[in-house]
């Protein structure tokens, strides 16, 4: 009797956490996807980083905790612990060096009621020399 | 079955990433598509590896997050240098500014 309700109870969790396994996938799917559509239509690259930050964090730390959980504990588990642990570190740096690289490359952020990126310049790495010579002369004249 | 709902998710987000890779408009921008693309890489061989049961997959993906962080800083670097070669004159505008 002992031994059945042992069992029954080893079986209760292990349900319970396949289930929780692929509540976790799913929605890091979802997350994935969030992130995605916000990388397609934020208004520029600084708004564009937090949309890809929905991917970095909650995208891929659900789906491999989710893995994980399917997977039980074994050497599987901890390469996803190392990858998950990997892009928990990797990203913010990642992150950082991207927003240093875009303001001294002269990319200023997007504020509220300014036109999309793509109204003011096509292409290239940045805004050209005569858009911010005129952002500075606008600078200094509020100052 | 959810598993391969799943990859295609993945696959469409990498698909939206690509989309901003494309459209630019800056260089950060292609940067910071990639390395979302990169990201989402990683998660679809690892889970394909358990679609096809075969999570030996993992390493592999190990190895791409590794070379996708690289990768990254590698670019911006490049970039960010690659503007400082050319700005020998914006420091002059620099100093200018600071005269």
């Amino acid at each position: 009797m002992d031994a059945l309700a042992e069992g029954s109870i080893a079986a209760t969790i292990a349900t319970a956490a396949e289930v929780l396994g692929w509540i976790c996938v799913i929605a890091g799917a979802f997350f994935c996807l969030v992130g995605g559509i916000g990388l397609l239509r934020m208004p520029d690259m600084f708004t564009r980083m937090h949309a890809a930050g929905v991917t970095d964090t909650m995208g891929a730390g659900l789906i491999l905790a989710g893995l994980a959980l399917h997977e039980g504990f074994t050497l599987i588990t901890v390469k996803l612990g190392f990858i998950l642990l990997f892009i928990v570190f990797s990203s913010p740096t990642a992150t950082h060096a991207l927003s240093q690289a875009a303001l001294a490359g002269g990319l200023t952020p997007w504020r509220k009621g300014e036109p999309r990126d793509s109204e003011v310049y096509s292409t290239g790495p940045g805004p050209s020399k005569e858009e911010k010579a005129t952002a500075r002369e606008e600078a200094s004249s509020k100052g | 079955m959810i598993y391969a709902a799943v990859t295609l998710a993945l696959l469409v987000a990498m698909a939206m990433a690509l989309g901003r890779a494309w459209l630019g408009p800056t260089v950060y921008d292609r940067i910071l598509a990639l390395n979302t693309f990169g990201t989402e890489t990683v998660l679809v061989i690892a889970v394909v590896g358990f679609l096809f049961g075969r999570p030996e997959f993992l390493d592999i993906a190990i190895l791409y997050a590794l070379i996708n962080f690289i990768g990254t800083i590698a670019a911006l670097k490049f970039f960010k240098f690659g503007d400082l070669g050319h700005g020998l004159d914006y420091e002059e505008d620099d100093e200018e500014g600071a005269a």
